[in-house]
């Protein structure tokens, strides 16, 4: 197996030749103070623009909130930056040296943005501990899922990402007996496992109960800085609750960008939310 | 050996039953004699190797379908194409011992006024070659249709209607005469294996015990792949494959390599049941076989591994007895117990719990 891995590694397409090598596939340069550039974004399905010229930048480590009316095009901008959706034009940069629109999902997933739908799939028939440890592995080949086992180490990763869920108690417990809410946890956890720079989170509190919404808002205050976090939500106190930065989608563009209290005061904004 | 069949309870009661009667039937039959009230007859131990073999094909089914969730119709194939490989082995023992005293031919190609041994029946004079097939045959087989099938991401009924039309394929196949295998008949009147006098009884408590490691081999392979976390991998594909796929698991070569190890095994029973029961025909190849097994294996309780050698045996045990009193309603008794045990123990007789018992 070792000299499978290594003839394996000799073979790599995008290694055999130096010149060939494309150091972009490997790590996000976020020398910059941004780690996220969307610029002059536009999207149309069947003539309907779903993202129309959208420029946004989102700062490493920064925890960033996407809020719009239904149909403003925040699923789509996701869809877009997790390689599930091609746009028509504009350009998408992860840190200055990627270009995530010419890149495939699983390739997207492996550079570290790790995205959660808005409906959580967790493995039901697994405990909390096996979701985890399954996530944790991910990429594995078929030989290495049989013969692999946990080490101290990975182990002591997950316990910690267990405290950090704050589902350390149910660890041996069927995934599929957990609270909603809990459920949408286990899936941040998940991603967690595969260690991500930019989580993009699609409305994390849909179907929550307060205490739930609170324990979920510290939960994602707690994970900005390390990481940079993108929140989509509805959920006007919910986002006030988190947010260092809102932005305000509104038919494919952005219509307002800045605190909570200045989005909140912006006329433009009051009129769109308002007028609904 | 210990570690494979930790917190497996009913692993456990099988290994030590199955290990009991490969002490005792050896002695039950060779060493005791017919009037002796432990006496085991020679038929007796037959119908036992016949019993072990459809568990070990059972467990090959349970491990896709209870644990990555493909419901193969079609599992009696590979069960028949092993079968095969050891008719041929065991044909070419025969040598000129046939009716028609040829050499070369076994008598059904004499019979068909053919001159020489079709090429791929060369090499199954040796035994190690045909236990080689015996392996290979049904193992890329089931590659490449599973090759062909897990790529273009085929699932569900779709595919349990591919493998049904697989094993019917084959089946249609096999009964042509010009194909070379016997045609109807199949392959029959076996004299010896490896030398040794098929009919004797220490040659049926030679291949009684084969079967017996061969189950429990199977069983404890089996278990090294639902314990690891590749057997976790599979039963997250069982409940939902694109989320695996999202995770960066191949999904395909996930399904790819148990499908393919299952095959193996229904092969290897095969190969084990063939010259026990002394023929191998295209009857095997039909689609109401390989429903029949799936049926042991719903009966016994799915993706508990132990289950399915218990539907196996206990299904075929009841048949055993049915078809002694009336053969003829044998598939509407089993069309019945089928129901019942569906709507009353929906996990199989494995998921029987005593009713004293059942608070856990
Ligand atoms: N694959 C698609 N095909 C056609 N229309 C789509 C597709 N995806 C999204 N849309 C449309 O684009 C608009 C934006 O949708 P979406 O991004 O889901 O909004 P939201 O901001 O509520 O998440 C909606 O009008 C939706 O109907
Ligand atoms: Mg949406």
């Amino acid at each position: 197996m070792k000299y499978l891995d290594s003839l394996r590694e000799f073979m790599r397409p995008d290694r055999v030749f130096d010149v060939v090598y494309r150091p972009e596939s490997a790590h996000v340069d976020i020398a910059q103070r941004d780690i996220l550039y969307i610029e002059d974004l536009t999207v149309s399905f069947d003539g309907f623009r779903a993202i129309n010229n959208l420029n946004l930048y989102i700062e490493a480590g920064e925890l960033r909130c996407l809020i719009g009316p239904n149909g403003a095009g925040k699923t789509t901008l996701l869809d877009i930056l997790t390689g599930k959706t091609k746009p028509d034009s504009g350009s998408a940069w992860f840190g200055r040296n990627i270009d995530l629109l010419r890149l495939k999902e699983p390739e997207i997933a492996n550079l570290g943005i790790g995205r959660k739908f808005q409906k959580p799939t967790v493995f039901e028939n697994h405990t909390v501990l096996v979701n985890l440890e399954l996530a944790m592995f991910g990429g594995e080949s078929v030989w290495s899922t049989w013969r692999g086992r946990i080490s101290g180490e990975q182990n002591d990763r997950i316990g910690g990402v267990l405290e950090q869920i704050g589902l350390a108690e149910q660890r041996d417990v069927l995934a599929g007996s957990l609270s909603h809410g809990q459920k949408q946890w286990l899936e941040i956890g998940m991603l967690l496992m595969q260690s991500p720079i930019l989580l993009l989170v699609d409305e994390p509190v849909a179907g929550m109960t307060h205490q739930e919404m609170d324990r979920t808002a510290e939960l994602l205050r707690s994970l900005a800085g390390e990481h940079t976090v993108v929140v989509v939500e509805h959920d006007m106190e919910f986002v006030r609750s988190i947010a260092d930065r809102v932005t305000v989608l509104h038919q494919g563009s952005v219509l307002a960008e800045g605190s909570m209290e200045a989005v909140q005061n912006n006329p433009e904004v009051v009129e769109v939310y308002l007028g609904e | 050996m210990t570690s494979l069949l930790r917190g497996d309870r009913g692993g456990w009661i099988l290994f030590a039953l199955v290990i009991l009667l490969m002490v005792y039937i050896p002695i039950g039959n060779l060493a005791l004699s017919a009037d002796h009230p432990l006496y085991v007859s020679t038929y007796t131990v037959t119908l036992l190797g016949k019993y072990l073999c459809f568990a070990l094909l059972a467990l090959s089914l349970d491990l896709v379908w209870g644990y990555l969730g493909i419901l193969s119709l079609g599992h009696g194939a590979f069960f028949a194409l092993g079968g095969y490989a050891m008719g041929m082995y065991l044909m070419r023992q025969i040598g000129d011992r046939g009716v028609y005293g040829n050499p070369e031919l076994p008598d059904f190609m004499v019979f068909l006024n053919w001159d020489a041994l079709p090429w791929y029946w060369y090499g199954f004079d040796q035994f190690w070659f045909a236990m080689l097939m015996v392996v290979l045959v049904p193992g890329v087989l089931a590659f490449v249709f599973g090759a062909l099938a897990f790529r273009s991401r085929v699932t569900g009924v779709y595919l349990s209607i591919m493998t049904q039309a697989l094993t019917y394929a084959l089946m249609l196949a096999f009964f042509r005469n010009e194909m070379g295998f016997g045609g109807n008949n199949g392959l029959t009147d076996f004299k010896d294996i490896l030398g040794f006098d098929i009919q004797a009884d220490s040659t049926r408590i030679g291949l009684f015990l084969a079967s017996g490691f061969a189950l429990l081999a199977g069983y404890l392979a089996c278990r090294s792949i639902v314990t690891s976390r590749l057997g976790r991998v599979a039963v997250a594909v069982r409940d939902g494959e694109d989320r695996v796929r999202f995770l960066g698991y191949s999904v395909t070569k996930v399904k790819l390599a148990i499908f393919t190890f299952s095959a193996v095994l229904a092969g290897i029973a095969g190969a084990l049941y063939v010259p026990q029961v002394g023929i191998i025909n295209p009857g095997e190849f039909t689609p109401v076989k390989s429903i029949e097994l799936v049926v042991w294996v719903a009966l016994g309780g799915r993706a508990t591994l132990y289950g399915a050698v218990l539907g196996a045996v206990t299904v075929n045990y009841l048949k055993t007895e049915f078809t002694g009193l009336m053969p003829e309603a044998w598939l509407f008794a089993l069309g019945a117990l089928f129901v019942l045990v569906t709507l009353f123990f929906p996990r199989g007789l494995a998921g029987f719990r005593l009713p004293w018992k059942s608070a856990k």
